[in-house]
């Protein structure tokens, strides 16, 4: 008789400590398009596992502290190729019990993925487009952005110019898409920022291979031709996403000027030489786990896997609850980036400082001193409130 | 009044063999890998010791031979004789040592490792490990309860303050904090636990007890971004009525009046304010300001900052005793 109460007692205070240890699993999933992406430098060719490496960083650093929350994060990756239905894949995650989802897709499969993930009740997270017009007047209400806008980017860029008193800068775009939109993203902030861009060039791209056997004898001669011509300059800021000819711009120059933009001095939210804030706490860790270093798309999504940290810590576990916390007053992310990073509740854009970087050092961190706002002085980088064309529905996604 | 003569003669002869103690602010300078020691009677910088790398945490030993110093980037802690005013020795604290505490009974220390998630425990007379305690990431803030039990440790990305029991080095609770939990500090009677979160802007009061957070301190300041706001340091008066809250780039020291948890004014000092440190009669409070290269000394019962003096570059710590 006292045997089998004494069993009964053990096996109660097993059930209970089997309850009380019970662990809330939480599945993110990760959605990239294949495809390689190419540039003129060898170091700026992205590596196989460029973004998702982030993700897992942050996955890794959530069990660290979920452990003490009984909360489990787990990856869930998948890959499409350029046929591929977005569709398929979010409705994929969703049946394996994904509730969100980091994204770093081209904006049109992008918001695909996006409104196939709004019937499911899936969250997206955009790690990689920068695309302003998936903040404006294709925004979604699923949708949160942790990469930076090019309006940003620009913003970012053009503080610091007008700050150093660089105001006449000679423009170089190249012929593709993406570099017409950085174009314009950089007429916006020169004009706003009280710059003046005295001359644009088109750099045609016809198609060449970026290495050849015969070398740089006659990139030498034709950039600086190239350039010849301009009216007086302080610097030559390039517009050159697709990575064509901007890299060949600094020492190139027709007169000795400093380049910007997709060379020389580029705007980004993330570079590996950034060690301030505690930041080489965070690319000590990278290094370690993945033996290279970490670029803005890593950091994008190591941002987005730990807002879903943040929030799940904050016993916020599904879609909504997340998105409800991350635009809550609650909500102060920390990113090594010398200040809490917070929602814009108009558009659900990350508001972020903008790092300058040379490719080795960081050279300076926008917003600039004297660019005042009446609300966060984040939001004079990038489109603001008053300007905004996103109308968030969550009936609409 | 022959006894007089009697007792005066041993005296003297005391105070000629050793001259009255100073007291003396050691300064870590991150930068220019420097302690700056600072004479109170004087409020001069009276020697300048050369460290290792990027020096932080800083801190008296309890008997006073030593002043400890965090350099990170040598992974070690040195050991300063107070003496002689030189470095004679280093403590194996495991990698990028930031901040630790010594027990209250002076023969170990517990280092915060940034690099790794962990506590290390440190024998300072046999200056070697004893052991480690796996925490959140980034671990940073490190005290100990008055009554040498439980030692908190604050982690940064975790967010969190973890209760580590010091017999059984387990850790018995953990407290969610806001963001980048920097520094911890124990009420002097032990029962109210104050964690700063830099990037929350907000200092948690926490019931050591109950393990739950009773109290979120906010801080705003007229004409000042909220983003500026960022709690680092916290010192309490002996008579826990008085707290101090350096507000890192909004370059103020917060005054709280520790009853009410009421913010009863905002210090100016200099830019960047990280750490702080009583004189030992609690009458000045000495802030490292880590932009403009200076520290501030505030007249605690005016409440008013009296002078700055001029220190290495980017000055992080301060610990004062006399000696």
């Amino acid at each position: 008789m006292i045997r089998t109460l004494f069993v009964a007692a053990a096996f109660c205070v097993l059930m209970w400590e089997a309850a009380s240890a019970q662990t809330t699993e939480i599945k993110i999933g990760y959605l990239r398009q294949g495809g390689a992406r190419t540039a003129i430098s060898l170091i700026d060719i992205p590596a196989p596992d460029d973004g998702v490496a982030g993700a897992r960083l942050a996955i890794d650093d959530n069990n660290t502290s979920g452990y003490f929350l009984n909360l489990h994060f787990s990856v869930e990756e998948a890959r499409l190729k350029e046929k591929d239905d977005p569709a398929a894949a979010i409705g994929a995650m969703a049946e394996h019990g994904v509730k969100l989802v980091l994204a770093d897709l081209p904006a049109d499969t992008l918001l695909k993925a996006a409104d196939a993930g709004r019937a499911r009740g899936l969250l997206i997270f955009n790690v990689g487009s920068i695309d302003d017009r998936l903040r404006e007047k294709d925004c979604r209400a699923n949708v949160v952005h942790t990469a930076p806008t090019r309006s940003m980017l620009a913003d970012g860029l053009a503080q610091y110019l007008v700050w150093k008193q660089w105001r006449k800068w000679l423009l170089v775009a190249g012929s593709h898409d993406a570099d017409k939109m950085f174009a314009d993203a950089l007429r916006r902030a020169a004009k706003r920022f009280g710059a003046t861009i005295v001359q644009e060039k088109v750099f045609e791209d016809t198609g060449g291979a970026r290495r050849t056997d015969s070398g740089l004898t006659q990139i030498q001669s034709q950039i600086p031709l190239f350039l010849q011509s301009a009216p007086e300059h302080d610097v030559v800021v390039a517009a050159d996403e697709s990575q064509v000819f901007a890299a060949y711009l600094p020492y190139r120059t027709w007169l000795p000027r400093p380049v910007a933009g997709s060379a020389g001095m580029m705007p980004t939210s993330w570079d590996s030489s950034h060690d301030q804030w505690g930041a080489n706490q965070l690319q000590n860790r990278f290094v370690a786990m993945f033996h290279r270093r970490m670029t803005a798309r890593d950091m994008q999504a190591w941002m987005a896997a730990r807002m879903i940290s943040e929030a799940a810590s904050h016993g916020a576990t599904d879609a909504k609850a997340t998105l409800d916390f991350l635009k809550g007053p609650g909500s102060a992310l920390a990113a090594f980036k010398g200040q809490k990073l917070t929602l814009r509740d108009w558009n659900q854009q990350l508001r972020q400082p903008i790092l300058l970087s040379d490719g080795r050092v960081t050279v300076s961190v926008s917003p600039q001193p004297g660019f005042l706002h009446q609300f966060s002085e984040l939001d004079t980088l990038g489109l603001d409130r008053p300007e905004t064309k996103c109308q968030l529905d969550a009936t609409k996604g | 009044m022959w006894w007089r003569g009697a007792f005066l003669g041993p005296v003297v002869a005391i105070g000629l063999a050793q001259p009255a103690a100073a007291v003396m602010a050691y300064v870590s300078n991150e930068k220019s890998n420097t302690v700056s020691v600072i004479d109170t009677d004087k409020w001069q910088v009276v020697k300048t010791i050369k460290v290792g790398q990027r020096p932080r945490g800083i801190a008296f030993t309890k008997d006073e031979k030593y002043v400890l110093v965090a350099v990170g980037d040598d992974d070690t802690i040195q050991m300063i004789d107070t003496k002689t005013q030189e470095v004679v020795d280093t403590l194996p604290s495991g990698p990028d040592p930031e901040l630790f505490v010594e027990d209250p009974g002076g023969e170990l220390i517990y280092v915060a490792n940034e690099n790794d998630n962990t506590v290390t425990v440190i024998d300072i007379e046999k200056r070697t490990q004893l052991g480690a305690v796996q925490v959140g990431v980034e671990p940073e803030g490190m005290e100990v309860s008055p009554d040498g039990k439980i030692l908190i440790n604050t982690s940064e990305t975790t967010n969190m303050a973890h209760f580590i029991d010091l017999a059984s080095r387990k850790i018995v609770a953990n407290v969610l904090v806001d963001s980048r939990p920097r520094f911890a500090a124990f009420k002097p009677d032990g029962s109210e636990l104050w964690v700063s979160a830099e990037i929350g802007g907000t200092v948690s009061v926490i019931d050591p007890v109950r393990h739950a957070v009773m109290k979120r301190i906010n801080f705003a300041i007229p004409a000042l971004r909220a983003e500026a706001i960022q709690p680092v340091g916290i010192n309490i008066t002996g008579d826990g009525k008085k707290a101090f809250v350096a507000l890192g780039p909004a370059n103020r020291v917060a005054v709280i009046d520790v009853a009410t948890h009421e913010v009863v004014k905002y210090l100016l000092v200099g830019q960047r304010v990280w750490h702080m440190a009583f004189t030992p009669d609690e009458k000045y409070l000495l802030t490292t300001n880590g932009v403009s290269n200076d520290v501030s000394i505030i007249d605690v019962a005016a409440l008013k900052v009296i002078k700055t003096i001029q220190v290495g570059e980017l000055p992080w710590g301060v610990t004062i005793a006399r000696h």
